[in-house]
């Protein structure tokens, strides 16, 4: 077995056209009013072009369990982080009933 | 295993780099360089986790101030960056894939499209940031904003300056590496066989162009004028 894997070139035109694509409709969702739901947008759309980066570009899809776990562990700590302090900074001015 | 290892060093024509000895197979010697690039890629992701933790505190402390700021920034031309850098990422798909074909031409013209987009983009940010200089809008004693809340609005372009540093301080690295790449690809250093710098490189490059692709919509896109 060999860990050379190459892809087919119709795979990174596929997600090189998404990711042009997508720069695109994240520029013009940016300039409708969609209230709190437009930073939603913004970041599932900058998360999903992440993963097709991750998982073609970078050969993540075609690696071993054992590398995947470390990619994965990154961005798990990444949302540790925010996470607890978030979890912090939102509750800071929420005192318990009856005080 | 022995046989195995002769039988990988006879099949290539580079030299014993090919094999390290204190490795089995070649496939072995590949996994462990991709984990301990993804082990630093994921220090890196921490790196820029710092900031992007700020980012989110002070923007949820802030949000008029961060809206009011944002609108400084020119979307065009960070939305050519964007697409400039996907550009830039894809040349180097198409790099390390020439490279793992052994096509050393198409490699070099590849590393050095690579290299001149990465060279736009930094044109380009230098442009944009040659333009806050001269709009006062670079944090410190000269800072002047006209608008909600400057106080606070200095603190996004404090931001604004960490997070792009950081990203085009990336940038200007991998423009020198890939400068060392195209020295090292047109000695024949690389073919089919082994050409693990240019796929390692390939993760770092990949990786500064995942940041932008968040970095885009967070500081330019908080709330563009309609």
């Amino acid at each position: 077995m060999s860990s050379e894997h190459i892809v087919p070139l119709r795979v990174y035109w596929g997600v090189f056209i998404s990711l042009l694509v997508l720069t695109v409709v994240t520029t013009g969702i940016a300039y409708v009013d969609l209230g709190r739901f437009n930073l939603v947008v913004a970041l599932a759309i900058a998360m999903f072009k992440a993963t097709l980066v991750i998982l073609f570009f970078m050969h993540v899809k075609y690696s071993t369990k054992l590398t995947k776990t470390i990619v994965a562990s990154g961005f798990l700590f990444f949302v540790v982080l925010v996470f607890f302090t978030m979890t912090d900074l939102l509750t800071r001015n929420i005192t318990a009933p009856g005080r | 295993m022995q046989p195995v290892r002769e039988l990988r060093l006879l099949s290539s024509h580079t030299s014993a780099i090919t094999l390290r000895h204190h490795f089995e197979t070649a496939d072995q010697q590949k996994e462990v360089s991709t984990l301990g690039m993804w082990t630093f890629l994921v220090t890196e992701v921490m790196f820029f986790g710092g900031l992007f933790m700020a980012y989110i505190a002070y923007r949820h402390a802030y949000p008029v101030a961060f809206a009011a700021a944002s609108q400084k920034l020119n979307i065009p031309l960070g939305g050519i960056n964007t697409l400039v850098l996907i550009c830039s990422s894809m040349t180097m798909a198409m790099g390390v894939h020439s490279a793992a074909l052994g096509k050393k031409k198409a490699l070099i013209t590849f590393l050095i499209l690579t290299m001149l987009l990465g060279g736009v983009f930094l044109g380009i940010k230098g442009f944009e940031y040659h333009d806050k200089f001269v709009h006062h809008e670079v944090p410190g004693p000269n800072f002047q904003f006209e608008g909600a809340d400057p106080q606070h609005a200095s603190l996004y372009f404090a931001l604004y300056f960490g997070l792009t540093g950081l990203h085009a301080s990336h940038m200007i690295i991998g423009f020198v590496i890939l400068v060392l790449l195209i020295v090292q690809a047109s000695k024949n250093k690389y073919s089919a066989a082994w050409h693990t710098p240019v796929e390692m490189f390939g993760l770092y490059w990949h990786f500064v162009d995942i940041v932008w692709i968040f970095l885009f919509p967070l500081l330019y896109l908080i709330d563009p004028k309609k």
